[in-house]
């Protein structure tokens, strides 16, 4: 798990069982729409931000999950720009990047940690 | 204080000098201001052509409109400079704005020369030059049905076909004895020509225009042999005259003929003062061309940017073309027309449409030069072997005449230090240096890691040859590997799996893979998974491309559209009715397709499995619009209503499409039967197409629109239903078994060894003792077909996959729609420059 300076807010979204194996939701998290894939060939999970960067649509968590020289990586659905789901940096070479955000998983419950929605503007 | 840096000009190589200006840093030390004549920003003229029918000057625009802006360069449009003053240092525009200067560069270009004959200032005489020409074009020829072009050249012959495309007439008229005159020799010329007219255009040689006719509207031209071209409409296009006026009256030196003239620094005689592009005169030469513009800005920038180091000098251009012109490919490079002392190799086939000339020093040793027509697949080698002055085999005739090997090991001799990108300056020691550093292993490794093939790609068939022959050397076996994670081919994972009867992606991964997979392996898998066994795709839904995942194509904004199938195009008034009426409680955005189906627009992927149920109870089901799948077979209406056909096309048609609906393939398969030779329902542009003939159908293989459109090609003729059905079900299965993934049957056909003959001897003659397989396995997944929206309408749990949200029933609250034409389209996309940063 990532460990911040500042500890986040750990919000539950859904259980384990409503994630498809190697594959993506989408979930609401304080009007945030965060996609979270449950890499289970890997047995990790990820989540970043739904939005894909370069055309501001909200597939993210549609796209295909897989690697690239061992770096997970989730394919956006619009165009095949590949997004890294541990730094969010896009493996195709382009300058945007997306959001990324901790995962934990507690008595099959899955957590998203953000910041304190407290501080957010 | 900045040092003021005016560009005259706004065409490609004045805007290219911009970008390299802003890629060398030198927007820090200039303040640079950019005047243009035209009312639009720079764009690519050579594609001017493609605007007569996308009618977009957005897809030829060369930046981003904030592109300027954004680098810190003022752009002045409609504006172009009416005088230098050399003395007191500054430019006066049109507007009459005075702009002080301490670095000028003239890029002016050139115009297109019209000669000087009687009537040539009629109405309805133009030049092809801009979009606003093109435009002025357009309009008139609406009131014209035949037009001539002036100029047998590129961009005559170009012009010759939009005129062809607009349903005109088509004639050009050349001065010269043959077309091309500058690149091509009398023989090519002559293939060429035969080419062009059996596309309808008409071509008229060695005519001199001694007037035009007609009052104040033109109506035709007289030669000065006394013939006659009867015409309503011309298009000058003989030529181009650089723009030099500026500096002529200004004190700048030009040449006798026209052109400033530069050093090899691109100087003109005024301190401070350059040239560029087509206005320029370097060395005796006027480049008509766009590249050698390119390596002039590229060269001026630097030197500009770069005091202190040793500057750059433009040595003069290669003249070397090779283009695809009206569908002919057509190369010239070196002394093609064999101008100095040399020995000639030329090879013609008049039934194929082919020249090859190779132009070889008298010795045999060195090319200097040579011509393609018909096919120019050997350009980029050849044109290595002559930029590098290699020498040849000792029987050069291999190079155009041989086979692909004989041609490999004329290239193996390279040396190391032979350019083979040169958009990169990329060596043969540079691509075999990272080659056997070991990190990079393909072609894409080989790109990313030389940045060679990454500029034009010309060079991508030499880059992959000499990965071939390296690791070859290396002993390392090659092949056509799907990405990193398999080391196999498509052809070869589909044996694999069907050998061992491997049934998910997970247990192909784990016992032939490695890693994790990645969207380029896992639709492949997909893919062969579902070709073999053709159960529900859902059933491997994460593995599948995202159209296949949601049985929908995704569109902009992340909306999907849905297409019923509509079997031959043939549809009941009361279906018709339906699909209105369920578009209509769904807001959905309505258009008829080029495939004769119906395909609906703008639903949230929420509402996917309610669309499908209501479709479904009407009797509709699942168009596979969205699958590497068979799509759709068009049809006409054939001999049931045309007074001409002489089958019934529909009938078949729907027999077609209902009997390979469903099945998935490499690529996705488009069909179509015709009911006559007039081929209304265009099926020689389809995969497979079928046309009716008096005595049953002929069947045409390897056809597809596209990117690189394809006619089909006769796999035989004269065929009963059945025998026609049994053929397409072994060529489908052919196909399906054997080609790349994401490769349409006519680049399969095309890569074929053997081509259609080959092809035929397989289908036709069981070569290769398959075809009982080949039948039984297409039987296998016509009689295993289910539609995949009813899969998902029976099913409550996978209908929950459609959610947007896992913990919330909104929907997305980002979608957003305008009204255009009285139907919902969605917004646009952020401007691309925006999303770039």
């Amino acid at each position: 798990m990532n460990t911040t300076a500042k500890e986040p807010v750990w919000i539950p979204v859904s259980t384990i069982s409503e994630f498809p194996d190697d594959g993506g939701v989408c979930a609401k998290v304080y009007g945030e729409q965060i996609a979270i894939f449950h890499f289970s060939s890997r047995n990790e999970w990820f989540a970043c931000e739904n939005k894909c960067p370069h055309t501001e649509d909200m597939v993210l968590s549609r796209g295909m999950v897989g690697d690239s020289q061992g770096e997970p990586k989730v394919a956006c659905p619009m165009h095949k720009k590949s997004f890294s789901l541990r730094t969010g940096a896009c493996i195709s070479g382009e300058e945007y990047s997306v959001k990324t955000y901790p995962v934990h998983i507690e008595d099959g419950t899955v957590y998203i940690g953000i910041e304190d929605p407290g501080t957010q503007g | 204080m900045k040092r003021k840096l005016v560009i005259l000009g706004n065409g490609m190589v004045g805007h290219r000098f911009a970008e390299k200006i802003a890629e060398y840093g030198g927007t820090e030390k200039f303040e640079v201001t950019i005047l243009g004549e035209e009312p639009r920003r720079a764009y690519d003229r050579v594609h001017l052509s493609e605007y007569f029918t996308n009618r977009s000057a957005d897809s030829l625009y060369l930046s981003p409109s904030d592109w300027y802006r954004t680098n810190g360069i003022r752009l002045l449009l409609s504006e172009p400079a009416i005088s230098v003053d050399t003395v007191s240092r500054k430019v006066v525009t049109s507007a009459g704005t005075e702009l002080p200067f301490d670095e000028l560069v003239i890029a002016t270009g050139s115009s297109a020369f019209v000669p000087n004959f009687e009537g040539v200032d009629k109405q309805g005489v133009f030049v092809y030059r801009t979009i606003e020409d093109l435009e002025k074009i357009m309009t008139y020829a609406k009131q014209v049905s035949k037009v001539a072009v002036l100029g047998g050249g590129l961009l005559g012959l170009e012009a010759a076909k939009a005129v062809l495309d607009m349903g005109k007439e088509s004639h050009v008229v050349e001065f010269a004895s043959r077309l091309m005159p500058r690149q091509l020799d009398e023989a090519a010329s002559s293939v060429l020509k035969s080419k062009i007219e059996s596309l309808g255009v008409r071509i008229h040689l060695n005519k001199e225009t001694k007037k035009a006719l007609g009052d104040s509207n033109f109506q035709g031209l007289e030669f000065v042999d006394g013939s006659v071209l009867e015409v309503e409409m011309l298009i000058i296009s003989a030529g181009i005259r650089p723009r030099d006026e500026l500096a002529k009256n200004s004190g700048i030196e030009v040449g006798q003929r026209g052109g400033i003239i530069v050093d090899d620094e691109l100087r003109t005689n005024v301190y401070g003062v350059y040239a560029i592009g087509e206005v320029s005169l370097h060395k005796g030469m006027i480049y008509g061309l766009v590249a050698p513009g390119y390596e002039m800005a590229e060269i001026l920038a630097y030197n500009l940017c770069s005091p202190g180091q040793k500057t750059k000098s433009y040595a003069g251009s290669d003249l070397s073309t090779k283009l695809k012109l009206i569908g002919v490919d057509v190369a010239s490079f070196g002394d093609a027309l064999g101008q100095t002392e040399h020995l000639p190799i030329a090879y013609t086939n008049p039934r194929t449409g082919v020249y090859k000339k190779l132009v070889i020093s008298p010795d045999g040793k060195k090319l200097k030069g040579g011509i393609l027509v018909g096919d120019a697949d050997a350009y980029s080698n050849l044109l290595t072997l002559y930029l590098n002055n290699v020498e040849l085999p000792a029987e050069p005739e291999s190079l155009i005449v041989g086979t692909p090997s004989e041609e490999g090991s004329a290239f193996g001799s390279l040396p190391d230090d032979a350019k083979i990108c040169s958009c990169n300056n990329v060596s043969k020691g540079d691509l075999l240096g990272a080659i056997r550093s070991g990190s990079c292993s393909d072609l894409k490794g080989l790109k990313e890691c030389t940045k060679a093939g990454t500029g034009c790609g010309g060079c991508i068939p030499q880059m992959n040859s000499i990965l071939k022959e390296e690791l070859r050397a290396q002993g390392k076996v090659v092949t056509e590997h799907v990405c990193e994670h398999f080391k196999y081919s498509r052809q070869e994972l589909f044996q694999i799996a069907k050998v061992k009867g491997i049934r998910s992606f997970e247990e192909l991964i784990r016992s032939h893979g490695m890693g994790n997979g990645c969207e380029v392996c896992k639709p492949a898998v997909a893919s062969i998974i579902a070709s073999i066994y053709n159960e529900p795709i859902q059933k491997h839904r994460e593995i599948q491309d995202t159209n296949d995942k949601y049985l929908a194509n995704i569109q902009r904004g992340g909306t999907y559209s849905v297409v019923p199938r509509i079997p031959g195009g043939e549809i009941t008034p009361d279906k018709l009715i339906v699909i209105g009426q369920i578009a209509k409680k769904y807001d959905l955005y309505c258009k008829i397709t080029g495939g004769q189906r119906i395909d609906l627009l703008g639903a949230r992927m929420e509402q996917l499995p309610d669309i499908w149920k209501d479709l479904v109870e009407e009797g509709f089901e699942s168009g596979h619009a969205y699958g590497k799948a068979m799509r759709t077979v068009k049809s006409c209406v054939g001999s049931t209503w045309c007074r001409y056909g002489v089958q019934d096309s529909t009938a078949f048609a729907i027999r077609i499409e209902e009997r390979y609906r469903g099945i998935r393939a490499p690529h996705k398969l488009k069909s179509a039967v015709s009911g006559c030779i007039r081929e209304c329902a265009e099926a020689r542009g389809k995969d497979f197409g079928i046309i009716a003939t008096e005595k049953g159908w002929n069947l045409y293989v390897g056809g597809n629109g596209g990117v690189n459109p394809k006619h089909a090609i006769l796999l035989a003729a004269d065929l009963d239903e059945e025998t026609c059905i049994k053929y397409i079900d072994r060529f489908l299965m052919f196909y399906i078994r054997t080609a790349d993934k994401l490769t349409r049957t006519s680049a399969w056909l095309e890569q074929m060894e053997g081509g259609i003959e080959y092809l035929k001897d397989v289908i036709i003659n069981d070569r290769l003792g398959i075809n009982k397989d080949l039948e039984e396995e297409m039987n296998h997944l016509v009689g295993t077909y289910v539609c995949e929206w009813k899969d998902v309408v029976e099913d409550p749990e996978k209908q929950k996959k459609y959610k947007h949200f896992i913990n919330s029933e909104d929907s997305d609250p980002t979608v957003r729609f305008i009204e255009e034409r009285g139907q919902k389209r969605p917004v646009d996309w952020p401007k691309k420059e925006l999303v770039s940063n």
